[in-house]
């Protein structure tokens, strides 16, 4: 005897994992890339990502997931010393 | 007040799983992003029909890390309130937050918005305000704002906006605030007051949409910045009987320290249509508000 809500649990409902919506770094026109001489350690940059692509490690500096990030450019606007900057994408 | 440090034990943390279907540089992701960070995962969301429920991606899989509800459109008030009675009644103390755009609370689910809050339900409803309904396609809410161009409106909205915070304030809810996704510290703390209350709290989260808005992606925190600093944008908040104005909009009480409109309204391509007379209008309909907000506050902090 099976249990309906069994069933329900182990395979209708759906689980965290990255890549829900695909792989996103596909969708990136231009890439940000962090300049770790000039970074400040402040952490705007990954408190603003909408992406949750930045991680902001234990020595307070930050790298970015070039998977899914979609390259929208927030982190550098919102970086109060200019230490990310955008590159254009090369498909090769 | 939080800080920067404290928020840095989620610094690997992921709050939403990355590869989500949103656009680039979406701002409903921020702000959930920091609400998760607020109640520190302790919550179950409650989504009704718009952007937040295509954001999670294709089952089987989903990039909201917390237990979610996707709801009928008007249903979302109602669903929290059976979910938050079921959750007390079995002795869980987690929070139940509704997450819905401006179309599901100003328009099609205010009925039942309305009575939650008549009956004080112990829910926090967060309307992310996007101000027009960007999923179908940017047509006109109640919240989008006078002159405002949308697929509905081509020649600009003739109606103003609906002030929903202030109609949630009238309703006698033990909180009522406004807060933007450019202010992290002030939308965290906020929530954070909001869960240690019992009650009906509604906070209203203004989140500028760069397809909708059309302006360039990486200019989201900006805009809400700038409509802060502006005077377009008041953060509030109602709390214990008295209304305060929030420490990041203090300083433009006084006109003169407000930023020009037009920076805000210049950077927008949904307004690209406005003349000079129109920005003189918006103008006066911003100091119109202060007056009113700046009456309120005084009111309130008497009694």
């Amino acid at each position: 005897m099976i249990k309906v809500s069994s069933i329900y649990v182990k395979y209708l409902l759906s689980r965290p994992a990255m890549g829900a919506g695909g792989k996103t770094g596909t969708w990136r026109v231009r890439k940000p890339i962090v300049n770790l001489d000039k970074c400040i350690k402040c952490g705007l940059c990954w408190l603003y990502c909408p992406e949750n692509a930045i991680d902001w490690l234990e020595d307070k500096t930050v790298t970015i997931d070039y998977d899914y990030c979609k390259g929208c450019g927030i982190c550098v606007d919102v970086c109060p010393v200019k230490a990310i900057s955008m590159i254009d994408e090369r498909v090769v | 007040m939080v800080t920067m440090s404290e928020l840095h034990k989620y610094g690997r943390t992921k709050l939403i799983m990355p590869g989500t279907a949103a656009c680039p540089g979406c701002p409903l992701q921020i702000g959930l992003r920091q609400l998760i960070m607020a109640l520190e995962g302790k919550l179950t969301l409650v989504i009704p029909a718009g952007c937040s429920s295509v954001i999670p991606g294709a089952a089987p899989y989903t990039s909201f890390t917390v237990p979610v509800m996707h709801v009928p459109f008007a249903s979302s008030p109602s669903v929290a309130s059976g979910l938050v009675r079921a959750l007390r009644a079995r002795g869980v103390d987690g929070h139940v937050v509704v997450w819905a755009g401006d179309g599901a609370t100003a328009d099609i689910g205010f009925a039942a918005l309305s009575g939650a809050a008549y009956r004080n339900e112990d829910i926090i409803y967060i309307l992310a305000d996007n101000e027009a309904y960007m999923n179908t396609g940017i047509q006109a809410s109640g919240t989008t704002p006078k002159k405002a161009w949308t697929t509905t409106s081509p020649r600009g909205k003739a109606e103003d906006k609906k002030d929903v915070a202030l109609i949630m304030l009238m309703h006698k809810v033990p909180y009522v605030a406004t807060a933007s996704i450019a202010y992290p510290i002030d939308f965290i703390d906020k929530v954070r007051r909001a869960a240690s209350i019992r009650g009906f709290k509604f906070i209203h989260l203004h989140a500028p949409c760069p397809p909708g808005w059309k302006f360039p992606d990486d200019y989201t925190v900006k805009v809400a910045r700038l409509a802060v600093e502006t005077g377009m944008w008041i953060l509030w908040e109602y709390y214990q009987g008295k209304l305060t104005i929030s420490p990041p909009s203090a300083p433009y009480r006084d006109k003169q320290r407000r930023k020009p409109i037009e920076e805000y309204i210049r950077i927008q391509g949904r307004f690209a249509q406005l003349s000079k007379d129109d920005v003189r209008e918006i103008e006066a309909m911003v100091d119109q508000e202060w007056g009113v907000l700046m009456r309120l506050a005084n009111i309130f902090n008497i009694s």
